[in-house]
């Protein structure tokens, strides 16, 4: 048997050959990387979900780009990333409503093209110039999808008929199993509802501001726990908890189709919507593919991916996409009610006056909000 | 007149020290300071700006939910110390003195074993067992008994804060016990004093040092977790590592939330001091 030698390897090179090959491996590794980097990266500033395979990743592949999501929860958390990262960092920005003024105002996002994007599709008026996304007749924001909250509940222990009011949240037999997902914007907002201040829930006067303190606290008793959004999770499920405040349908939604005996409605005291909407990021190189994404996710296909996100579901906001939802996933579709004439679809909600847009408080500071928030949690 | 051999600095050792002296200023002393810096800064559109005002300190320190946050944690913390401390005992003192020397390093072996996973994987297994559908309701379920609610509850938190110290609490009383005099034991057994006597004149004085440093473990680690408190109590009531958190989240109040870390250092430093000058403190009977 011949030993392999410097001059004789195994692999039948030389060492010639071998400095060869190795030479050349060396000096095209430079091209090699940069056929790599012709992939175009995304940075996308969002809420869990958005930057996930199901929703880009036919995207990705069909445009040669890839996302590199940074995931944030809550607005003030985003404005914070923003606040602390050089210009330019985040090409693509998905945010709540109610922050997208703040955005503008901060200087952080990119005038848009109104004509870009389907706007004469929108299945309300409202989301064609939705509050806060225009500012001077100039628009800085796209309205993605929404969702709504109210009361949220395991069918085991309350009735549909109960869950038409926050009122069962006190019921007596769900003592120590009432939830809270640990934010306090929407709880509040929704014990601001059951006080009766209708459209005017986030613009409190003192006396109005008080009453919902005593309202929230007298709930207090009824309170299992503050859960994030895997605890959220977790408490319904396990059955820990039979009833949650501050969520809706997407969390339940998820649940509901792993087959767990719960379900969101929108209470006859009114609910809420979060509505989640994309802008581009001020002195982002890649502008163009971002608002090329942007009118992917408003288009028929886009629409689906969004409604059918693993994360948590939204509903469509463009007649073209429900439609499109409706033809690809019906029972999708029925489950979270986007079908004309069903009594709970979220346009239908808006249209009888039962649904207010998630805001901040008018009268109060979000600290004010949040410290009342902490002694909530520590009586 | 006599004269003293004047001591040059050897600047050999002086080298080798330094590392670690570089490293515990860049990562403790420093950020130690710039914490207490920021405690002072405001936040403007959700922007640190550089400030020297007391608004952070006050607006914490007169809130009645901060006291009653920390009066909580430090009373949780405490039961988690206490408890940790009787569970441990009795194991750490069967490995110490009635284990052979292989079982001892294998039970050690054992114990460092938990920490090999996440912390956090640990706590959220716990789901599966204290739920009111988990194995414990099961099993009590089949005598009649249950189910018991148990997490998001006091207990939960506690049974977390097991998961996270009672290892290490057996441990430091297993060498701890291990590294007494012997003899000195079986002197008092042999001038008829009782197993239980034995262990409270003997064996707990003898260990003192180590004790209290394992206490002194136990309760900074519960004092400081953020997890057991979170996940397996529910969050209610908010010790102080959730109070940070919660008050990082809304308007990114990190100088107020700097204010509620440097109470909790300080809070961390008097107890650690006190338990240190305790554990060396040379009474009677001590060697």
């Amino acid at each position: 048997m011949i030993k392999p030698t410097l001059t004789s390897s195994m692999f039948g090179l030389n060492r010639r050959q071998l400095l060869k090959a190795g030479g050349a491996a060396v000096l095209t590794t430079p091209f090699v990387s940069r056929a790599w980097a012709a992939t175009t990266e995304i940075n996308m500033l969002a809420w869990y979900g958005h930057g996930e395979p199901d929703v880009v990743a036919e995207y990705e592949e069909a445009n040669n780009v890839k996302f590199v999501p940074k995931y944030y929860a809550g607005g003030d958390n985003m404005l914070a990333l923003i606040a602390q990262s050089p210009p330019g960092t985040y090409d693509l920005i998905l945010s709540d409503a109610e922050f997208v003024q703040q955005l503008n105002l901060a200087g952080y996002i990119e005038e848009m093209n109104p004509a870009d994007y389907p706007l004469d599709d929108m299945l309300h008026e409202d989301f064609t110039k939705f509050p806060g996304h225009w500012s001077d007749g100039k628009m800085y924001s796209m309205m993605l999808r929404g969702g709504h909250l109210g009361v949220s509940y395991n069918k085991n222990s309350v009735t549909e008929e109960e869950a038409q009011s926050y009122g069962c949240f006190w019921k007596p037999e769900l003592e120590g199993k009432v939830g809270h997902f640990d934010w306090h914007l929407p709880t509040l907002g929704m014990m601001s509802l059951y006080d009766g201040n209708g459209a005017g829930l986030w613009n409190l006067d003192d006396g109005q501001w008080s009453k919902v303190q005593e309202t929230t606290m007298s709930l207090r008793k009824q309170v299992g726990g503050f859960f994030d959004y895997g605890g959220t999770f977790n408490g319904l499920k396990n059955g820990e908890m039979q009833a949650m405040v501050g969520i809706g349908d997407w969390i339940t939604g998820v649940l509901e189709k792993d087959g767990a005996p719960v379900a969101s409605v929108i209470p006859k005291e009114g609910g809420i919507q979060f509505t989640e909407s994309y802008s581009i990021g001020k002195g982002s190189e890649k502008a163009e593919e971002a608002k090329k994404f942007i009118q992917y996710m408003m288009s028929p296909e886009g629409q689906v991916k969004s409604a059918q996100m693993a994360a948590y579901p939204g509903f469509c906001v463009t007649k073209a996409g429900r439609a499109a939802l409706i033809e690809a996933d019906r029972a999708e579709a029925e489950r979270s009610h986007q079908i004309d004439g069903d009594p709970q679809d979220p346009i239908t909600l808006i249209n009888e006056g039962r649904i207010h847009y998630r805001d901040i408080p008018q009268q109060q500071s979000l600290e004010d909000w949040n410290d009342f928030w902490s002694e909530y949690k520590s009586a | 007149m006599s004269s003293t051999p004047e001591r040059r600095p050897n600047l050999y050792a002086l080298t080798w020290r330094l590392p670690i002296i570089f490293w515990q200023f860049i990562f403790f002393v420093g950020p130690v300071l710039f914490m207490v810096a920021m405690s002072f800064f405001l936040v403007k559109n959700y922007r640190m700006t550089e400030a020297f005002e007391f608004v952070n300190w006050t607006r914490m320190l007169t809130r009645g939910f901060f006291w009653d946050s920390y009066w909580y944690t430090v009373f949780i913390a405490s039961v988690s110390t206490v408890c940790a401390m009787c569970i441990a005992f009795p194991a750490a003192f069967t490995l110490a003195f009635r284990a052979s020397e292989s079982t001892r390093r294998w039970a050690i072996f054992l114990l460092i074993i938990p920490f090999f996973t996440s912390y956090l994987v640990r706590t959220f297994s716990w789901f599966v067992i204290l739920s009111e559908s988990g194995v414990v309701n099961a099993m009590l379920g089949y005598i009649g008994l249950g189910p018991y609610t148990m997490l998001n509850t006091n207990f939960g938190t506690l049974v977390g804060y097991m998961t996270l110290t009672l290892p290490l609490v057996v441990i430091l009383q297993t060498v701890t016990m291990a590294n007494i005099d012997k003899t000195l034991v079986e002197a008092a057994r042999n001038l008829g004093c009782s197993p239980l006597r034995t262990i409270w004149q003997v064996i707990i004085p003898l260990s003192k040092t180590g004790l209290i440093i394992a206490a002194i473990f136990c309760f900074i680690l519960s004092f400081g977790d953020f997890v057991a408190p979170f996940y397996l109590g529910g969050s209610q009531e908010p010790t102080l590592p959730i109070l940070i958190l919660d008050t990082t989240k809304s308007g990114q109040q990190w100088p107020r939330a700097a204010v509620v870390a440097i109470m909790m250092m300080l809070t961390l430093f008097a107890i650690a001091f006190t338990g240190i000058a305790l554990a060396y403190r040379k009474g009677r009977g001590a060697k």
